[in-house]
């Protein structure tokens, strides 16, 4: 990922470079060239050292940069320019960045080897090689691509979060928010899993921000069993898993939207606000990606649900005095709690639903009926004709490599940096759903001020068509959304807000907005 | 079915052809020869500085008006024949029509300058406008100096775009200080340090004397009229206000002044014509409006006032508390009620202002000097919610109030540092050494 930190550095921004800038960006280029060079298998005299300066190369440059770039002009809004350069308005720097990151995603899911990963019994080679040390002061172990991955995804959330920092620098609520998607990637995400693996090397691989659906794999059986194996520890893991997704996650949606994940935890997310800052305003804007949207992310969290049961359902035994949850029991536990949720939307939210409910009504009763056939049919963990593995096995490589990885990650500086978080993450569309019905986040307007300038939809990374709302009055309460914060930020106007307030009138179409006659506004919008 | 013709597709006719589309199922067309589609005038400037692309700056989809059965026709109207209700274009073809909204916005001011319509010389309103000064100052190969005539929105805002493709600006105001004519003086001082931090040659009581021509009959130079100094430069930006964009109807029956005269319901002196946005003209001033005004929000609201009226339930159009924004480069303005510089300030009113170090934040609460109720609020660099100032206003508040309920009209980000106390602290310490 931190391909990217390089190129933009370099070539991005060329039209206006000053010398400082460009002196800037070949030290981080350097950094990255070591490592195309070890990728190569050109062997380096001492790995920790070459790592280090490579790593440092690439953070000086970034720095320096970053520095030159906001420094020395005034706090405010950085956008001068934006449409006219290669890399942010999918001219040709671009799209070659769009492809290199797309091969690198491919060969890192599927062609570990020609990162230099070792084949059984031999010493890593290559890239991967050249982080051994890292991994081994770490975890004492040696590197795997996913050791190399995650190292060049945290020093991209850090340059980049460093760089976006300065861009904001004017605005506490980015600074505040990056600081805190930086510390979550490095702790979180990089840190505390290789500590955990010394403290306990049965523990299997556990970013603890990392919550299912989006990680999908947590409740497979050979997770469970190595949780379960590694006491107490790790069934504290276990339960915190679950307790994650069913009470942690709505409480905090409830106070403050989804943002409280998706801009200021996740991993997605804090990688496309930090590195793919340059890339949000190539988010689709029209009504047809909207649609598209919709079907796309609630078809990915059926599938997930789905799967989900389906592997769970696969290892649960049918014998209840072996243990309490059966494969039966389970089932009509998850069935009940679908019908809930569901049946309590309905009951109090189907108003505001209108259409929407039909779709949410036919991937329920999708759900359902698998549950009645995996029942019924599923003796053999097979559901119909699919093993619940094979369900497991296409979602890994559908959602979990080619649409997080290669089309989320790789396509940035082609479809805009939310490309995943909007069209495919599931944990995104299940916060989604409690935002938009059961939150008491929303985006204000500021009375008649809104000048229609478009500066709020061109930044907005998700597509959201923020004008539509601002330009009547209308406060903006969309399931996307995830309070990154910029719409406000560029607004020229300062008709925009993020706030946590009463669920009361949080939905306010206007016709009239504030400003005309007090009369003419009763006459309209009180009909 | 009656047929409603609207000559222009800015932010009054197309507010305008909405609601009636939400109230009827009139035949509506909107007519424009500037674009194909309505796009928000006020974001041309992010077109030129690379914020947005000009497709950013419509805010509605192409399908929308296909959608709603609006009528979209692109043509110059060159005059009307009122008698038969008919408009002429320009290309030679002909509408008739039932009802007849005149929306036709503004055009930059000229004043007789001496070269004043060479090439390189404009102002910046239309989309012409911005392709124009695509030609002229593209960059500073092309521009190695631009001058721009006039210190207000425009103007600063023209600054800004050159200032941001590097482009040398030196900037004539006629004033002594920054649109002072508006601003009270240590919120215009703050604007002029701020346009000088950005390195903007900024020159105060200065007037344009005239603009002098190449060979080609492009704009070389401009000579300052109070020191005859002249300064080489390759564009020439006139921001000196703007005035209604109704020549085409010098030869019609429509009674006009600078702009086309209308009444309380946005009518004019011939039946089913009306006129609204920035090319109306009140004959009977409403409170302390100006007859004229060329603003954004009264645009839509004289739009969404005129379509009850064509909708047949007649409306006087009543607008309510003044309020406006702007942005000075980096420092965001908001005035809410009535703050009036010194040049049109009544005898009755009286300012508090708060300015913090940093140069970037100020307020200035008018207030009537003997009830103290609170008239109008200027605020830069810190913002403040519409509806509660709307509210105040509406309940007579006096400045004690308002000063101590500030924090129920801050409308800044979270996590912004606040600013209320120190405000509260320096309204008491003036207080005691009034």
């Amino acid at each position: 990922m931190s391909l990217k930190l390089n190129y933009s550095m370099s070539l991005a921004n060329s039209y206006g470079l000053t010398k400082t800038q460009k002196i800037a960006s070949a030290v981080g280029i350097l950094g990255l060239f070591i490592l195309v060079l070890a990728l190569f298998n050109v062997q380096f005299p001492n790995k920790a050292i070459t790592l280090t300066i490579a790593l440092s190369l690439m953070f000086v440059g970034a720095i320096w940069f970053s520095n030159s770039l906001y420094l020395d002009k005034s706090k405010g809004i950085k956008n001068d320019g934006i449409w006219f350069k290669s890399l942010s308005a999918r001219g040709l720097i671009g799209w070659l960045i769009g492809v290199v990151l797309t091969l690198f995603y491919i060969v890192l899911y599927f062609y570990p080897e020609y990162l230099g990963l070792a084949q059984k019994g031999e010493e890593n080679t290559g890239l991967v090689a050249l982080f051994d040390p890292l991994s081994q002061l770490l975890s004492g172990r040696n590197a795997s691509q996913w050791f190399v991955y995650g190292t060049l995804y945290t020093v991209a959330i850090l340059v980049f979060g460093y760089k976006f920092i300065l861009k904001y620098r004017h605005n506490r609520y980015e600074q505040i928010r990056t600081i805190s998607v930086m510390f979550f990637q490095l702790a979180f995400a990089f840190l505390i899993p290789e500590f955990m693996y010394v403290m306990n090397s049965d523990l299997p691989y556990y970013d603890l921000k990392n919550i299912w659906p989006l990680n999908y794999y947590n409740f497979e059986s050979y997770r469970i069993k190595a949780f379960i194996s590694a006491g107490n520890i790790g069934l504290a893991m276990l339960i915190f898993g679950i307790v994650s997704i069913f009470v942690i996650t709505p409480i905090l949606t409830y106070k403050y939207g989804k943002r409280w994940y998706c801009s200021w935890v996740c991993g997605c997310g804090g990688l496309a606000e930090t590195a793919g800052d340059s890339f949000r305003q190539l988010s689709d804007k029209s009504q047809f990606a909207w649609k598209v949207e919709r079907w796309v992310i609630h078809s990915v969290l059926v599938f997930v649900v789905l799967m989900t049961t389906a592997v769970i359902h696969s290892y649960l035994g049918n014998d209840t005095s072996k243990y309490w949850l059966t494969k039966s029991s389970f089932l009509i536990f998850v069935a009940s709690f679908l019908t809930i949720i569901f049946a309590g939307t309905m009951i109090f939210k189907r108003n505001e639903l209108a259409k929407d409910a039909k779709y949410g009504a036919i991937g329920y009763f999708v759900i359902i009926m698998e549950l009645f056939a995996l029942h019924y049919f599923g003796k053999d963990n097979s559901l119909f004709l699919f093993k619940s593995e094979s369900l497991r096995k296409s979602y890994g490589f559908l959602i979990g490599s080619i649409f997080s990885g290669v089309i989320g990650t790789g396509f940035y500086p082609i479809f805009g940096s939310r490309v995943w978080c909007r069209f495919g993450c599931p944990m995104a569309a299940i916060l989604g759903f409690q935002q938009r019905l059961f939150s008491k986040f929303r985006i204000t307007t500021n009375g008649g001020q809104c000048i229609s300038c478009g500066n709020c939809s061109t930044y907005c990374e998700m597509g959201i068509d923020v004008r539509a709302y601002a330009q009547k009055g209308e406060n903006i309460v969309r399931s996307s959304c995830v309070g990154c914060g910029i719409c406000s930020a560029v607004c020229p106007r300062g008709v925009l807000k993020l706030e946590n307030d009463s669920m009361k009138g949080r939905i306010n179409p206007n016709e009239i907005l504030l400003g005309n006659d007090v009369d003419l506004m009763d006459l309209i919008n009180n009909k | 079915m009656e047929h409603i013709a609207i000559i222009g597709n800015g932010i009054s006719g197309v507010t305008l052809a909405r609601h009636i589309r939400k109230l009827s199922d009139k035949k509506i067309t909107i007519i424009s020869a500037e674009s194909d589609y309505f796009f928000s005038r006020t974001a041309l400037m992010y077109v030129y500085m690379g914020h947005m692309k000009f497709e950013h700056t419509q805010p509605y989809e192409n399908w929308f008006w296909k959608k709603n059965n609006i009528e979209l026709k692109k043509g110059y109207v060159n005059s009307i024949d009122t008698d038969n209700k008919t408009l002429h274009f320009a290309e030679g073809d002909q509408m008739s029509y039932d009802k007849l909204v005149i929306a036709t916005g503004s055009k930059p001011n000229k004043f007789g300058w001496p070269g004043e319509n060479l090439k390189g010389v404009q102002g910046l309103y239309s989309k012409q406008d911005l392709e124009n000064l695509e030609i002229y100052a593209p960059n500073n190969k092309v521009c190695k100096r631009a001058v721009i005539v006039g210190g207000g929105l425009i103007g600063i805002e023209l600054a800004e775009m050159l200032n941001s493709r590097n482009i040398p600006v030196t900037f004539l105001v006629r004033e002594s200080s920054f649109w002072n004519s508006v601003l009270p003086e240590g919120e215009s001082q703050m604007i002029n340090r701020h346009i000088k931090n950005h390195h903007i040659d900024l020159r105060l009581s200065t007037n344009l004397k005239e603009i002098i021509s190449d060979e080609n009959g492009k704009v070389k130079s401009i000579i300052i009229e109070d020191t005859g100094e002249e300064i080489p430069c390759d564009f020439v930006g006139l921001t000196a206000g703007v005035s209604p964009n109704i020549s085409f109807l010098e030869e019609s029956e429509i009674d006009t002044n600078k702009g086309v005269l209308v009444n309380r319901f946005l009518e004019t002196n011939i039946k089913d014509i009306y006129a609204i946005g920035d090319c109306a003209e009140q004959r009977e001033p409403i409170g302390n409006r100006r007859p004229i005004e060329a603003v954004w929000y009264t645009g839509r609201m004289m739009g969404e006032t005129l379509a009850q009226t064509i909708c047949s339930n007649k409306l006087e159009y009543k607008p309510g508390h003044w309020f406006n924004s702007a942005k000075f480069l980096d420092i965001e303005y908001q005035t809410y009620g009535w703050v009036n510089g010194k040049k049109g300030k009544p005898d009755y009113e009286a300012h508090f202002h708060w300015k913090h170090e940093d140069n970037t934040k100020c307020i200035t609460i008018a207030y009537h000097k003997d009830t103290n109720q609170f008239l109008g609020i200027n605020t830069f660099g810190i913002r403040l919610r519409h509806d509660v100032f709307d509210k105040w206003l509406t309940e007579k508040r006096d400045l004690d109030y308002v000063i101590n309920h500030l924090e129920a009209a801050n409308f800044d980000p979270e996590f912004y540092k606040r600013f209320e106390n120190e405000i509260k602290a320096s309204y008491n310490n003036t207080l005691q050494t009034n």
